[in-house]
């Protein structure tokens, strides 16, 4: 009985010691500023490694990055609590309106491309989709792999007499609005059964996160569904070689997802959506991802100068870092460009 | 450790002898603790009220927009800002009866087997200990477990059944890996010890007197069993299968990572669908504007549902318990 007590009291001493602890280590560094922030997920791994990184050279600027999804993160930096957002599709110009205080800017900070992934038995080329075809089979119209018009796309490829199951994902996310708005843009057939959105509705089966589609395309074949390239890539999921708008079969690679973005100009708002890129040897299935900061940041001193010297390396060293985790480098002008948006942050 | 009735009068001299010596402040002391646990008492009544109408609240403008044509809406579509809540009413249902369909003949054929003395009471222990442990396995585990185990395992014997019986409905789809088979079964295993420990419970109030009777007078165990113990036991056993029925329909991360997460009815045993709870985790993340108001009305027909089945539950679990006191 006295034994507990003691342990017990032990523990709620330790506690309150460990909260002072933190508290007076708070103080001391007065001058560090920690960022709060919240967003997508999609970019999130990225992220850590930009704000770990940048903390190691700059020990005053911490960031808090919570990845929460791409729409509680513009709500939250909508309603102020965080000190930037990001998110996988570009705030609307409603959703703009409705910041009240500070102002807002959008960044483009990284891109990545989707790939389309799947588990055929037996079949080790990558398989090759047609325009026509993939936005079909995701309606659920093309139902089989032997399927007359995806054969003709390959052949000499032995596709087997299977059935295809969709695999899609069932949280939302920016990942679901940025490939169905590729499908929506290329298939009007598509955009009338399932039209754009972060949480539409698929035939077949769905999982939570990129980890939850990879798992059903893993264990079931005949699957096929859609993941962000830097996890297919990690966890070496079969891509399919894409037919780009000009009329080309593109494999998912770095080089073809610079070269789609480099070819759609960046307007001044820095808002550009990349639903169906022309060029020969762009992948077709490409999104940046942005950063939500506000242009007056008056109230919180400290805040805009640590944003704005995290923003700069990250647009200039820390794009060296995304090709490793899967991400696409902005291109040079974009990153210019976006640099030069930064000094509207006061 | 059962007191004996020699302690009975010592400890109450012990108690008195305090009661008499008390300090003002050990009274005072009393009272506060009378009035805070008074407090947590009505607090918990306040919390579930005030729940209740938060959620009520959020979800008014889908229920102004949508009325009760809500619950017996096919289609949900948050792109088109359509919201039909039937799929996952449906979803939820199923699952949870299948599950219950498995789990209820296992669950008291186990409370059998550990209450009539077919082992060494250490044994028993030992049994009673691993199932009740099965309850104490984080749901993300059973997850896991089901998409890496028990899916290889369904998936083909539910193409099997579509290829020679795919005339019956039960089998009219093949299995796509996750669905509504593979789910029920991990969410059976998720509630079999809720069932077996209250019917195990129940039928421990089975007199042992009325059962030495019926063997006195010829019947056999297995009669014993069928006759005496069994019907004695049959509310509590509905209870905890009605308890059991509660706890699976508000089950989330095992039936999110199980039942493929599709919006739709099917008949199809190995159909992929979606439950109430299953949505609403994946989806609160990204909704905006009338969505978030479908989900809270989702969230308030789910709370309406689980609450009446634990209110049942406890009305026959509480009806046990005056029967076993009149025994």
């Amino acid at each position: 009985m006295n034994l507990t007590r003691f342990v017990s009291f032990g523990g709620i001493a330790i506690s309150c010691l460990t909260i002072l602890a933190m508290v007076s280590v708070q103080n001391v560094k007065a001058d560090q500023v920690t960022l709060n922030a919240s967003g997508a997920t999609f970019p999130g791994p990225l992220y850590q490694r930009w704000f770990a990184e940048y903390n190691k050279l700059h020990s005053d600027v911490r960031v808090n990055y919570q990845a929460v999804g791409s729409g509680a993160g513009i709500k939250s930096f909508t309603d102020g609590l965080t000190d930037f957002g990001a998110s996988d599709a570009a705030m609307s110009d409603t959703e703009m309106a409705a910041v009240k205080t500070g102002g807002v800017l959008l960044l483009p900070m990284t891109a990545g491309s989707i790939v389309i992934s799947y588990n055929l038995p037996g079949v080790t080329a990558a398989i090759q989709l047609p325009r026509d075809v993939y936005p079909a089979i995701f309606t659920g119209e093309i139902k089989r792999w032997n399927d007359p018009k995806i054969a003709a796309a390959n052949p000499g490829v032995n596709l087997p007499d299977l059935a295809i199951t969709v695999a899609s994902r069932a949280d939302g996310s920016g990942t679901t609005y940025n490939f169905s708005g590729h499908l929506s843009a290329i298939s009007a057939d598509f955009k009338a059964k399932i039209g754009q959105g972060k949480q539409v509705k698929f035939p077949g089966v769905a999982g939570k996160g990129n980890d939850g589609v990879a798992a059903l395309i893993t264990q079931t074949p005949g699957t096929i569904g859609y993941v962000e390239y830097g996890y297919a890539q990690a966890t070496k999921l079969p891509m399919a070689v894409l037919q780009n708008q000009a009329g080309k079969f593109v494999a998912p690679t770095p080089e073809s997802g610079s070269a789609a973005l480099g070819q759609v100009p960046l307007p001044e708002n820095l808002r550009a959506f990349i639903t169906d890129p022309t060029g020969e040897p762009s992948y077709p299935i490409v999104t940046y991802t942005w950063w939500l900061v506000h242009t007056d940041y008056s109230a919180k001193p400290g805040v805009a100068d640590a944003i704005k010297g995290l923003a700069t390396w990250a647009l200039t060293e820390g794009q060296k870092l995304s090709p490793d985790l899967g991400y696409l480098p902005l291109p040079d002008n974009v990153a210019v460009k976006v640099q030069a948006a930064l000094t509207q942050i006061k | 450790m059962d007191p004996t009735a020699a302690d009975v009068p010592e400890s109450h001299t012990k108690t008195s002898w305090v009661a008499n010596d008390r300090s003002k402040h050990s009274r005072r002391f009393d009272l506060f603790f009378a009035k805070a646990t008074f407090l947590a008492g009505w607090g918990t009544v306040v919390l579930l009220a005030w729940i209740a109408f938060q959620i009520g609240y959020a979800a008014w403008p889908a229920f102004q927009k949508f009325q009760f044509g809500f619950i017996v809406g096919q289609n949900w579509d948050p792109n088109s800002d359509i919201y039909g809540a039937l799929p996952l009413i449906y979803g939820t249902a199923v699952s949870s009866a299948l599950a219950l369909l498995i789990a209820t003949p296992l669950g008291v054929a186990i409370a059998i087997f550990l209450t009539e003395d077919y082992l060494p009471p250490a044994v028993q222990d030992f049994f009673k200990f691993t199932v009740e442990l099965l309850a104490a396995i984080p749901s993300v585990i059973y997850g896991l477990w089901g998409i890496f185990v028990i899916i290889p395992i369904t998936t083909p014997i539910g193409n099997w059944l579509n290829d020679h019986m795919g005339w019956c409905p039960l089998f009219s789809t093949p299995s796509y890996g996750p669905g509504f088979f593979p789910a029920s079964f991990v969410l059976a295993i998720m509630v079999l010890p809720t069932i077996a420990a209250l019917s195990r419970t129940a039928l421990r109030t089975t007199p042992i007197a009325t059962k030495e009777g019926a063997l006195a007078l010829g019947a056999t165990r297995w009669e014993v069993i069928w006759q005496i113990s069994l019907p004695m036991a049959s509310t509590g056993i509905v209870g905890a299968a009605v308890l059991a029925l509660g706890r699976a329909m508000g089950e989330t991360m095992a039936l999110a990572m199980l039942v493929g997460n599709n919006n739709q009815i099917s008949a199809s045993l190995f159909a992929p669908a979606n439950t109430i709870a299953s949505l609403l985790a994946n989806s609160f993340g990204e909704a905006s504007g009338l969505q978030v108001a479908a989900l809270m009305y989702l969230s308030f027909i789910l709370m309406a549902l689980t609450l009446a089945i634990n209110a049942i539950a406890e009305v026959v679990l509480e009806r046990t318990g005056a029967n076993r006191q009149r025994g």
